[in-house]
């Protein structure tokens, strides 16, 4: 009989901060006034920030808990802190929008925490069942946000279809769990592994249910062919919310994706690098392409996120504690310049699909010098060209393709992030070199600026100072392997 | 002999309820061979000793969702929809990938053993103490936690539901 120790609660300690902050947030915004809801969002960062502390002096514990269902370790602990910096940056974004699109109710921060609740689970589930029920959590709160702008109809559409996308998505991940659960009679991530390496299964069924998981995680990262959802939910639902959801929950989906087939499947490893080498070369390829003839922002960033999702991936194909801490790296650095650049467009909007097209970005340093400045170091970023960190993030994934002999998929990888540069550089091209189209002023907004500042700091630090990021993905990805 | 034929019953009628579920085009008649296909499930849910599923099978799908699924039609006055084209446009192209598709899953699944390894709750261990105890000690012992995280998957779907569809917003 399996009994819960103490050290199994200390170790789920974050995820439970996490939680009853949610729920605290949830009840409060029934008491509180309109006028003072914004504190539920600073109430909400404070929660994460303990849950944060927590997490970081559990740094170096490794232990599984719960019958093994879960499992805290250096890997966990780093994607945690990842999604508490996301889901900070992207609350103190939020506060101002979710005011001035009149939906600023405790739900909406409370979903925003019971989904990093479920990355958390997604990130520690060392049992393909923990692994599953985390990305619920997290999915079904984000299909939540993306319908809250109940009035608009595009944020109905974005919920809906990702609602019902996303649900097809479990299905097909559900059968590969049910078949590897078939041939392997566990869904411990550990003991699947052990039950392959004696070598009494059938190869064809563990090819397929290794494809039909694939799907499922390709569908979370927004990887092409699984792709097709994104542009329309990331302009659908609030810009807030897309900024959330294009940086948490694919940073969790690939916390979970790599977990699971590095834990479970290192046998069919070559089986699955083909796959997602084709996966990742398909991502780039799409997404800065089609990027390109993006007028909406909003469109133009969901298509970027597909070609991160293809960087990512080439860093998960080259494999090895060196591939795989430099997709942590990368993501990490992911979440900076892109709630960077949803901030930015958060900044402009004025309610309704104002701030949303490109040309409204015209003129903005004429405008506000700061927040173009700003803009500008996140386009640089997403861009890849240094001192920004999106360099580091693109060359560490590069060397760690050469070095596995992956000359080709780095070499496409380069040519993709010259076309990138194109649509990134044509934001900056439109703020600098157009004049404005009208007087509208910014208006200056303290947890948006510090929000702002923040990520404009960490991109412009680890540009330069990558060295600290580099060496706390490298201690945490040895877990894993 | 007749657990082959209890299954063979089963099977057949859940396979064609499914079908006439996406061919009718009353959508009453639908949900109603839906409920055909929740209880012939259940009755496979029998055949493989695990009637505690099989209970469940009944009282949730069958009792609960398919009696939301008439209200939600019944509300929507779901007749408008009998002039609606049953299928995608594209089905003609789609179906036949479908079926090959399934083709494909089946001729896998049907020349691949799944003699796996068997966990601690085999067929014996299961009838000795008891399906339902069974289910019990293990959804509050092994699986605590994913029990727990099963609870406020629940809880975030009711929040979600309430602030979707809530008539006044404040």
């Amino acid at each position: 009989m399996p009994t819960i120790s103490t050290a199994d609660l200390a170790a789920i300690s974050p995820e439970i901060i996490v939680l009853c902050s949610a729920m605290a947030v949830l009840i409060m915004g029934l008491f509180v006034k309109k006028e003072w809801r914004f504190l539920l969002g600073y109430l909400s960062v404070a929660g994460l920030a303990a849950a944060a502390d927590r997490t970081w002096a559990m740094r170096s514990v490794v232990h599984g808990a719960f019958s093994g269902m879960f499992i805290l370790d250096g890997y966990a602990t780093y994607f945690k802190m990842v999604f508490y910096v996301a889901a900070a940056i992207a609350l103190l974004i939020s506060i101002s929008y979710v005011r001035m699109e009149n939906i600023e109710k405790g739900e909406y921060y409370g979903l925003i925490l019971f989904a990093t609740a479920g990355m958390m689970v997604m990130a520690s589930g060392s049992d393909l069942m923990t692994v599953y029920l985390g990305i619920e959590l997290m999915a079904l709160s984000i299909y939540v946000l993306a319908g809250f702008l109940r009035k608009s109809l595009r944020s109905n559409e974005a919920a809906l279809k990702y609602f019902l996308l996303g649900a097809f998505s479990s299905g097909i991940l559900l059968y590969g769990i049910a078949l590897i659960y078939g041939i392997t009679g566990t869904t411990n991530l550990h003991d699947i592994a052990a039950f392959i390496q004696t070598g009494t299964y059938s190869k064809p069924a563990l090819i397929l249910s290794m494809i039909l998981m694939l799907a499922g995680f390709g569908f979370k990262v927004a990887a092409v062919p699984f792709h097709m959802w994104t542009p329309d939910v990331y302009e659908g639902a609030p810009t807030s919310v897309t900024a959330f959801m294009s940086v948490g929950p694919k940073a969790a989906a690939f916390a979970a994706f790599l977990r699971v087939f590095i834990t479970a499947l290192p046998q069919i490893q070559a089986d699955w690098t083909i796959i997602i080498a084709a996966l990742a070369i398909l991502s780039m390829l799409i997404g800065n392409v089609v990027a390109i003839s993006q007028t909406n922002i909003k469109r133009m960033l969901a298509y970027s996120s597909i070609a991160h999702a293809g960087y990512a991936m080439v860093g998960f194909v080259a494999g090895g504690a060196e591939g795989i801490s430099s997709v942590m790296t990368y993501l990490l650095i992911y979440v900076f310049m892109n709630l960077g650049a949803f901030g930015m467009v958060v900044a402009l909007s004025r309610g309704g699909m104002t701030g949303e097209r490109i040309e409204d970005f015209a003129g903005l340093s004429k405008k506000n010098k700061m927040a173009a400045l700003l803009m500008l170091i996140f386009m640089f970023s997403l861009a890849g060209i240094p001192p920004t960190a999106g360099f580091i993030g693109k060359f560490n994934i590069f060397m760690a393709a050469l070095n596995s002999g992956f000359l080709w998929l780095a070499l496409i990888m380069v040519v993709m992030s010259a076309v990138s540069a194109f649509f990134y550089l044509r934001v900056v091209l439109v703020m600098y070199m157009k004049e404005p189209e009208d007087d509208r002023k910014l208006t200056p907004n303290l947890s948006m600026y510090t929000a702002m500042a923040v990520a404009a700091y960490a991109v412009l630090y680890i540009g330069m100072n990558p060295s600290g990021v580099i060496d706390f993905a490298m201690k945490s990805v040895s877990g894993l392997m | 002999m007749i657990l082959q034929v209890a299954f063979i019953y089963f099977a057949a009628v859940t396979v064609f309820s499914a079908l006439m579920v996406i061919t009718r085009k009353n959508p009453v008649h639908c949900a109603l061979y839906m409920l055909a296909v929740f209880t012939h499930v259940a009755g496979l849910f029998v055949l493989l000793d695990a009637e505690f599923v099989a209970a469940v099978q009944v009282l949730v799908y069958a009792g609960a969702i398919l009696v939301l699924f008439l209200f939600v039609i019944m509300l929507f006055r779901g007749d408008g929809m009998k002039d609606k084209a049953r299928f995608v446009s594209g089905w003609p192209i789609v179906a036949p990938i479908a079926i090959a598709l399934m083709g494909l899953l089946m001729s896998i699944l049907m020349h691949s053993g799944f003699s796996g390894a068997q966990g601690s709750y085999t067929i014996e261990a299961v009838r000795s103490a008891g399906n339902s105890q069974v289910i019990g000690m293990a959804l509050y012992t092994d699986y605590l936690f994913p029990f727990e995280i099963a609870s406020v998957i629940l809880l975030v779907a009711m929040v979600g539901a309430i602030v979707l569809a809530k008539k006044k917003a404040d």
